[in-house]
């Protein structure tokens, strides 16, 4: 956290001309973006035009054919998740990927759990730290003990979010957090993601909703049939620009 | 998955009462169970203290396999082999038992099991196939092993440290077979409930994905929990052999059963992802005593497996029940 305080203007991320096909279809061609830390930048586009498979580069899960992936300076090559969240990327997945009979506490830490000197499991620790940043975080869920299948859709997004924090050093990727959610739950998943902000990483969030976007992001990222049409400043812009781009009816 | 995200934001109360009660089933039937014998066979000589012990002894093979299953079962997996491991184990170590003593009994009996479910551990976990239809054909083909093996006949044991050690004998008054049942119990609680990896049996089995982006290797998971089970109904082999001072090809044969309704009565969902050792351990005693009980009350065989079947049938549709809500 100290090194990305001294470091606020540089990016965490740096996307540059990013280059995917897969046999011979382009997926994404020439895509860069920077990330910077405590700033939020939504990616739009209609269905299909490359943002989950620029999610998946970005979280690890797919190698770009060309271009560089450059995190604080560093460039990475990355082949799998966890070596992106050895980077401090963290993915809140759409579907979530938590698993429902098991506790909250156990969640945050699936794969991760601390042990003891005995190698025991350190439930103490999972539960405390659990209880802290889901109280940080205003998620409300009735205890850390709590099994997930128990919680609404909002307390589990509530969860994934608040793991992801938990771990996430430098910048959380977001797949359409309130997809599937109500409003007053959505409202809530939208208040705990600009508390984010205030963590000082970055986020990278996928929405479907210009309302969600324009409330939240600082800048917005257009993509359409893999093609980045552009970057605008949230506050310089406005909904009938980005349908434009997202729709193609205004070529820059 | 898609139908955790439906789930309302609000729940009844009786859910958590239905929890609850779930979860307490197993011992709530094993009380139930012991009181209706203690009563009704009273003058049967079932409260005896040599007869709880003989069910405590001739439960002992059923409980180790049954903590095998639940560390399969836990991790969304099955395992129907352990039927024929049984007697595959206890054939291997008769044979070299007998030739070249305790210790190379006790490796080639414990290695079959190990041998079996490595086997059923690389079929499912890297080639991907159901481990149902694994550990059935393995189930079969093994069950043809043990016959082939020694020709239909009886293997006799005449090693007395190993039949003491797994069978007869006893360690501070305590009988052998109530010390391994208490030491596998104890590590495989441990081991389920406080380590990283039963924690990842449990994730594995319940959401596979999750498991798998949280950086758990799923595969390595199931090899291990396949291994688990091989290796302890290779110990439950053992175990029979020693108690019965030989080996035969239907060790184990009708156990399957048992265990299975064992392990899902103890309160193990069919479908992974839950489950205990101990409620395991009292759905075997209860199988156990179940058996036991109604030899007692001069039930013919038939009507003893129709009586058990039914108890099977319930205790699976409570576990349904539970997961489906």
């Amino acid at each position: 956290m100290n090194a990305n305080v001294s470091a606020a203007n540089e990016p965490v991320l740096k996307l540059k001309d990013i280059r995917k096909t897969f046999g011979g279809v382009t997926a994404i061609e020439n895509f860069s973006l920077d990330v910077h830390p405590g700033e939020i930048v939504a990616l739009v586009g209609d269905n299909g035009a490359g943002k989950s498979t620029l999610i998946k580069i970005i979280s690890g899960v797919y190698t770009p054919t060309s271009g560089t992936i450059t995190i604080e300076n560093q460039t990475v090559a990355m082949s799998n998740a966890t070596m992106a969240r050895g980077h401090g990327i963290e993915v809140v997945y759409q579907d979530l990927a938590l698993a429902d009979q098991q506790t909250v506490y156990m969640n945050m830490f699936l794969g991760r759990e601390p042990v003891n000197r005995f190698g025991l499991l350190d439930r103490r620790r999972m539960i405390a730290e659990t209880e802290t940043l889901v109280k940080e975080l205003d998620v409300r869920i009735p205890s850390a003990h709590a099994t997930i299948r128990d919680l609404s859709g909002g307390q589990r997004q509530g969860v994934a979010i608040a793991r992801a924090t938990h771990w996430a050093s430098k910048l959380i990727l977001l797949d359409e957090p309130t997809a599937a959610l109500g409003v007053a739950e959505t409202a809530k998943v939208e208040e705990i993601v600009e508390s984010l902000k205030r963590r000082n990483i970055g986020v990278l969030i996928i929405s479907h909703s210009l309302d969600q976007v324009f409330k939240l992001s600082d800048r917005i990222c257009v993509l359409r049939r893999g093609k980045q049409i552009g970057i605008r400043e949230t506050a310089k812009t406005d909904k009938n620009e980005i349908i434009a781009m997202i729709t193609g009816l205004q070529q820059h | 998955m898609s139908s955790a995200h439906s789930s309302a934001s609000g729940q009844p109360a009786s859910l958590v009462n239905r929890l609850n009660l779930q979860q307490y089933v197993v011992y709530l039937g094993f009380l139930v169970i012991f009181l209706f014998f203690a009563i009704v066979l009273k003058d049967s000589g079932f409260l005896t203290v040599r007869n709880l012990s003989n069910i405590m002894l001739q439960t002992a093979p059923v409980t180790i396999m049954a903590i095998g299953l639940v560390f399969v079962m836990s991790a969304g997996e099955i395992d129907l082999s352990i039927g024929s491991t049984v007697a595959v184990s206890a054939l291997a170590a008769a044979v070299t038992v007998n030739d070249y003593g305790l210790g190379a009994g006790i490796i080639a009996g414990i290695g079959a099991g190990l041998l079996i479910g490595l086997l059923n551990g690389v079929l499912v976990a890297y080639v991907k196939l159901p481990s149902f239809l694994v550990t059935l054909a393995t189930l079969g083909l093994f069950a043809g092993v043990s016959r082939s093996m020694t020709n239909l006949r009886s293997i006799p044991v005449t090693d007395s440290t190993f039949t003491g050690f797994f069978g007869s004998g006893s360690f501070l008054g305590v009988p052998s077979l109530i010390w391994w049942t208490v030491v596998a119990v104890a590590c495989g609680h441990v081991i389920y409930r406080e380590t990283r990896f039963g924690a990842h049996v449990l994730a594995t089995g319940d959401n596979s994905r999750a498991a798998s982006v949280s950086g758990i290797s799923v595969p390595r998971i199931r090899l291990a929990v396949l291994l688990i089970s091989g290796g302890l109904a290779g110990l439950a082999g053992l175990l029979y052999a020693g108690r019965l001072q030989a080996a035969k090809y239907t060790l184990g044969e009708t156990d399957l059963m048992t265990v299975i309704a064992a392990v899902i009565v103890g309160g193990t969902l069919l479908n992974g992802g839950k489950g205990t050792i101990i409620g395991a351990l009292v759905g075997s005693l209860m199988m156990g005593m179940l058996n036991n009980g109604l030899i007692l009350m001069g039930l013919s065989v038939s009507d003893q497996m129709i009586v058990r079947g039914l108890i099977i049938l319930a205790a699976v549709a409570v576990s349904l029940r539970e997961k489906s809500r």
